[in-house]
This record gives structure tokens, sequence and C-alpha cells, in this order.
């Protein structure tokens, strides 16, 4: 026998993750390279579902572009409007009732826990769990839902907030029924938390997987859970303190190592701060009006609102991270620019460099960790 | 209560004797083929509809319930639909071997039934090397695996087959590890010997038998490829892994090979280890009986609950005594109790990863499997003074389950710590 030994000589496999894909969370690709099971490249191809939103917005009236913002982040309708409602609001000077303000501030927290709890429960999915927490996620779901229905009439596409409010005020006991939903929520958190964050299988699935630095997170301006897990203490809430946020006593909860569980147990911990926020704003939320006499004027003629020519750059801060609405005004009823920065987008660019070294199966649960929404990623 | 028990058995005779004496070894089995040829299919179109309902009931639905009562006409229209869907076949794919796999998947499923004890005399072909067969016919199926990813042209297919394969080869071991405790105690491969040898205590109560259980299901567990080992598959990874590119008909034909093995693997599980088609040994009725007596004497209870309740005690601890439940329900109740198992872990459970796998099996129940075989060795050396040798035992295999966990712990299972800002 020859002594000399020969490498197996083995190949570089590349595959196409997605479009078409069980757990891209729509139509997402991602080319990788293989050396086994092993990620040695990635590269995420989007724009499957480019739509064409800044350029629609820039051809229709300020507040037309409500509707197509619901189409953004599909899961957090309410919070998209408030973020244009506040770059319409600081354009044309708009001053917004205070029951508006609470209202806002309350469907606002209502989208998080629905968010969070969602993407608990897909990460779940993407791990292999055959529905389970997905299913128990969204019974929850549901019950806010119906909540956001009685208020807007639609469930997911709400399309309820306006600049100087919201469209119209909530119905009669929609308060008490949230506010028993909300005091609720723990225990239901708790039994999630049960069936979740203490799972052998979960804990080895996601600790030390798709670690992202801090110093690499700012660089790549990723907000959100994505960036607090990670041990960055940036919230806009209360780095912006836009609305009324400052009215109210939370506290903002910061991983330590921003590996996939870290991710998990933030939005845990925010979801229980978002339930302080609501039961706060529930308790404290004054009569009035629902929207001030300026802002509903420019609902009832959208044609006459011509802001002043300047430009305008309002941020909420999302389920997913800083959702910046921007805007120029050039005088007349369209804006000249209409630019969104979505948070999805950002935060989906650093996926290589959390992917890397990783199995496929890491792949797919980094991914489910971002949190990502095709329709706010290509919009 | 002899009739009922052997009632099936008594149909066969009753069947052997309209034919002449020269004929009768053939129509045997013939027979035997041809019910089983029967029951296989449908034992897989229930297993679905099970498996439908419980993990529907774990998540808060109901599951099927359109077509028939309680949707049990579902299977039999699931299996219409795949009749009539089309047959896909990639380009590029080698068509002969794409059709092959699903068919060389099932075989050996459908063979497995052969040497199942579903009573007493109630086996198809008491081999003597059954388990030898069990094991011959089992491994067959990463051939079909690797087929069907390899004959697809497909990378998720190809990736998925890997898996498949590097998993099934890596359970054998350990799978077969923990039959030889069984093969030592009872001294026979043969299936019926083993049942035999359990009537005094089902070897699930020993110190050897429960690791060896544990051990021969998961390792089954994986072996199939369900959650939490459905590597080859991995719906969330692979898309469908090996049977990606199926479709139709051939595509159900790889669902009835893992639901046929998986309902194997419980059937086997309950032959070598949990006393076959043995009721239990211990004087149960005696607990039926005191079950009773507390039930009838309970005051919180409303009446009606207190009777009724009492009264099936009663039955129960009579039924169990007069031992008038016959083998092969025993058998099939067993079975399909651990069939519900296998879906619980379905429904509960996330997926592991390939290396977390590929460990569990190597670096866990490969040594634990042969530290197994000295503790058995140690139980049966003892067994003039039985609750010594079962202590000893125990002692032996927790130490050495303790040690192996510790060694290992992976790193980063550390408790975490969060802090707020405020």
């Amino acid at each position: 026998m020859n002594s000399q030994t020969h490498p197996i000589e083995t190949e570089l496999l590349e595959v196409s993750l997605g479009p078409q894909h069980p757990s891209t969370h729509g139509v997402f690709r991602m080319n990788a390279t293989l050396d086994g099971e092993t990620i040695v490249k990635l590269k995420p191809v989007m724009g499957y579902l480019h739509r064409n939103h800044e350029q629609i917005g820039e051809g229709i009236t300020y507040i037309a572009s409500f509707p197509f913002t619901d189409r953004l982040d599909y899961f957090c309708a309410m919070s998209n409007n408030f973020g244009l409602a506040l770059a319409i609001e600081k354009l044309g000077g708009i001053a917004v009732s205070e029951r508006g303000e609470y209202l806002r501030v309350i469907m606002a927290e209502l989208t998080r826990l629905i968010n969070h709890t969602a993407v608990t429960g897909f990460l779940l999915n993407d791990m292999g769990a055959f529905g389970t927490p997905l299913l128990y996620a969204f019974r929850e779901r549901e019950k806010i839902l119906d909540l956001f229905e009685a208020a807007s009439g639609s469930r997911m596409m709400c399309n309820y907030v306006r600049p100087g409010g919201v469209r119209e005020d909530v119905p009669e006991a929609w308060l008490e029924r949230a506010e028993k939903l909300v005091d609720g929520y723990p225990a239901f958190l708790d039994e999630f938390e049960k069936l979740l964050t203490e799972n052998e299988i979960i804990r080895q699935r996601c600790q030390h997987v798709g670690i992202l630095p801090k110093e690499l997170a700012i660089n790549a301006s990723a907000t959100g859970p994505l960036l607090r897990a990670s041990g960055v203490d940036y919230d806009i809430r209360k780095v912006d303190g836009y609305s009324i946020y400052s009215r109210f006593n939370f506290r903002v909860p910061l991983g330590t190592v921003g590996d996939v569980y870290d991710r998990y147990y933030v939005r845990i911990l925010e979801m229980r701060e978002s339930v302080k926020i609501l039961q706060q704003a529930l308790k404290e939320i004054p009569t009035g009006a629902a929207i001030s006499p300026k802002g509903l004027a420019m609902v009832k003629a959208p044609r006459t609102f011509r802001p002043p020519k300047g430009e305008a750059y309002g941020r909420i801060e999302s389920p997913k991270g800083e959702l910046g609405f921007y805007l120029v005004s050039d005088g007349t009823p369209q804006p000249y620019r209409y630019h969104i920065r979505a948070p999805s987008f950002v935060n989906l660019t650093i996926l290589e460099d959390m992917c890397l070294g990783h199995k496929v199966a890491d792949v797919i649960i980094i991914l489910g960790s971002i949190d990502i929404v095709m329709g706010e990623v290509d919009r | 209560m002899q009739e009922l028990d052997q009632v099936f058995v008594n149909a066969k005779g009753w069947l052997l004797s309209l034919f002449p004496i020269g004929l009768r070894p053939w129509v045997s089995i013939a027979v035997s083929v041809g019910v089983i040829a029967a029951i296989a299919p449908f034992i897989m179109m229930y297993l679905t509809w099970l498996e439908r309902k419980i993990i529907a009931r774990m998540q808060n639905r109901f599951g099927p319930t359109r077509v028939g009562v309680y949707g049990l006409l579902q299977p039999i229209s699931d299996g219409i639909k795949m009749l009539i869907k089309e047959d896909i076949v990639p380009r590029g794919a080698d068509p002969l071997l794409h059709i092959l796999a699903p068919i060389l998947s099932l075989a050996p499923a459908i063979l497995l039934f052969a040497v199942m004890p579903f009573g007493r005399n109630m086996i198809a072909a008491d081999l003597n090397v059954g388990l030898l067969y069990l094991f011959a016919i089992s491994s067959i199926s990463s051939y079909s695996i690797f087929m069907g990813g390899w004959a697809s042209r497909s990378k998720f297919s190809i990736l998925g087959a890997m898996r498949g394969v590097a998993q099934i080869i890596s359970y054998e071991v350990p799978g077969v590890l923990s039959v030889v405790a069984v093969i030592m105690i009872t001294g026979t491969l043969s299936m019926v010997g083993i049942v035999e040898a359990q009537a005094d205590q089902w070897f699930v109560f020993t110190p050897w038998g429960i690791v060896g259980c544990l051990m021969f299901f998961l390792s089954g567990v994986a072996e199939v490829n369900r959650t939490p080992f459905d590597m080859p598959e991995a719906e969330s990874e692979l898309v469908g892994g090996f049977h990606t590119e199926y479709s139709g008909m051939k595509f159900a034909l790889w669902y009835m090979a893992e639901f046929l093995e998986s309902f194997a693997i419980c059937a086997f599980t309950t032959t070598l280890f949990l006393g076959g088609w043995q009721g239990p040994a211990v004087p149960f009725w005696v607990l039926g009986l005191l079950l009773a007596v507390i039930v009838a004497t309970g005051t919180k209870l409303p009446a009606p609950i207190r009777s009724v309740g009492a009264a099936a005690m009663l039955g129960a601890a009579v039924l169990w005594r007069t031992q008038v439940i016959p083998s092969w329900a025993w058998f099939l109740a067993k079975t399909y109790a651990l069939v519900f198992v296998l879906v619980w872990l379905r429904g509960t459970f996330p997926r592991l990863r390939v290396d977390q796998l590929m460990g569990l099996a190597w670096k866990f129940f490969l040594p634990l499997g042969l530290v197994n075989i000295v503790a058995a060795g140690i139980w049966w050396s003892l067994r003039e003074t039985p609750w010594f040798g079962w202590i000893a035992s125990a002692v032996v295999l927790a130490l050495s389950a303790w040690a192996l966990v510790l060694a290992n712990k992976p790193e980063p299972l550390q408790p975490r710590t969060y802090i707020y800002a405020d």
C-alpha cells in the first residue's frame, strides 16, 4: 500500500434556499454554499415581493399611503401607521389629541405583543416543533386581533392611526376588554415559557448559535430586539421619547451574549414590559376627542393638506426595530420623496456574518430569530 | 375464556381444514401473507388519523372532522387524493430508481410484520433468528432513502439522504446493543421465546430493561425519522429531505413505510421489553379491588359517579383475575400506548441538530449500551438474591449514566442573566 495519504476531495455544494421554501418567511432566497452541512458563504437575495410602495407613495396624497403601510409588515399594521403619522405630523405641524396619543400607544404595544408572540412561535416552527408553540401563540394573537377588529374594523390591515390621533374612537367597553386581556397576558407568557425557556433541546439549538457581536451590530445599524440582545441599550421609545412614552414606567431588557437564545428571551422580557406600559396606559387614558381638529380637517379633505417645503423623519420603535418614514415636501398635496427605513431589511444585511460556520439547520433559526417579514424587506 | 384468546388462530385452523392436507402448508402461508397485506395499509391509514387527532388536541384544535364521523373516513379520502394526483418525475432524475426507492422502502416495513407476535400463537413466522431478521430487514430502509434522494436529482434530496443514511447507520448500533442484554438473559433470538421468558416479569421492570427499552425505543424513533430525530426530512430546513421531489402515490408509499415502521418499532419495543402479549404478572386485580373500595367510599364524589366508577373498577378487577382479556388485546393496547408516546414526542419537541443527534448516538447511547450489557450480566449472576442483583445493576447503570451526562454536558448550557437598562 502506498504510505502517502491523499486528502479526500470534496466539493462545495451551492444550495438555493428559497424563494419557495417552508421557512424563509415568504419569498426570500439565500444562496448558500455548503461544505457538507456547514455554511461557507451565504448571499441573501431579495426583491421577489417588491411592489413599488415608495414610488406609489409619491404619486398620492399623504394620507392615502396609510393603507399601503398596513401591507409593509403585515403583522404590525398599527405601528406602521403610527410611524407614518409621526412623520406627517412633524412635516405639517399637526398637534395630537391626548386620547389619540394614548390609543396609539395602546395599539402599538398590543402590536408588539402580537409580533413577539408570533415570532417566537415561528422560531420554534423553524426549529422543527410541529406547530404546537405556534398555535399557542396564535391563540393569544387572535384575541388581540379581535380587539383590533372591534376598534378599526379589520383584523390585520387596520389602517387606524391618522395624523393628529386615530381614525375614530374605540367602541364602548373596548378599554375594559383590553384591560382584561392585558391582565391575563402574563399568565400566558408563563405558560409559554414553561414550554420553551428551560427546554433542553431549545437551549442546545439556540445557545451560542448565530452570535452577533456588539460592535458588528452597531456598525451594521441593526435595531430592535436583535440589537438589544447583543447588549446595546438602544430603544427609540427611551432615546427619542416620541409620543408619550416618557410618561410610562418601563425598562429595556438587554441580552449578554447576542445569540438566538438571547433574542428569544429578550422578546419575552419585552412583552412583559409592554404589558406594564399597557396597564399604565389603560388606567390613565383620558376622555375627549380621539383626533385633533387639524388632523380631522386633514383626514376629511386630504388634498387641502399642503405642508410647507421641507423634510421630516418620523421614527418609532416597531417590534422589529427602528421603523422610519422620511418625507420631503415640495408644497404640493403629494410628498416629493417618500422613503421607508425598514428594520427587517437593515437587520437582514448581517445574516451572512451570523451564519458563517454554522450548519444549515442553524441558518434557518438564525433567520427566524432576526424576525423578518418580506412585505417590509421588499416594500 | 381460551376461545376469545385464540379466536383468530381457530379461524385460521377452520379455514385450513377446508383444504386437503397436502395443500395446507401453502394455504397457511397464503393466509398469513394475505392477512398482513390487508391489515398493514389499514394500520397505516388509522395511524395517520390518530396522529392528526392527537396532535390537534394538543394544539387546541379538532383535527379532521369533515369526512365521516370524527373524520374517520379522512384517511380514505387522503388515499384517493394521493392516487389521483399527478406523478411528477423531475427532469434529469433517474426514473427507474425514482420509482423503485419508495417500493424498496415499503417492502421491508411490511416484511417486519412477519415476526411480530400479535398474540399467543399469533405470529406469521416464528423464526428462531427473529431478532436478527428484525435488524436485517429494518436496515434496508437506509438503501431506499439514499436511492430516493440520489435519484431525485435535487440538492435538498441529496442532503436529506446523506443525513438519513448517517443517522440510520449510527442508530443501528445502540439499537442492537440495547437488545444484546435481552438475548443474554433469554438465551434465544426467537420473538415467541422472548415473550414467553417475560411471563414472570416484564424486562422493563429491571434496571437493564428500562435502560434497554428507552435506548431501543429512541433508536427506533431515530431510525424511522420521526421528531425529534426527523433530520432526513426536516421540513423547515430541507423542505422534505429525501422525499422532496415525490408526489402522488409515490409520496404516499414513503409515508406508508414511515408509519408502518413506527408501528413496528412500538410493537417490537412491546415484544422485547414490555412483555409482548402477556398481561402483567403482578396481581393488579388487587389494585382494582382497592380502587373500587376507595371510589365507592369517596364522600366528595356524586353518587352516580361513585357507583359507576366502583362497578367499573370491580369489573376490571374481575376481568383481570379471570384473565379474560385476550393476549392480542394486551399486545395492541401496549403498542398503541407507545404509538401515543411517539405522537406526543412529535407534538412537543423541536428537532435536534445533525451533530447533536450523532453525538447522542455515539457519545451517550453507545457507551451506555455497553455498560447495560455488564449490568444485565450482574443482574443475572446475582439472580439467587434478586433484590441485591437489582440494586447492584441499578447502581452501576445510574453511576455510568451520570458520568456520561457529565462528560457530554455541552459548555454553553449555563444559566443566563439579563440586565435591564432603565
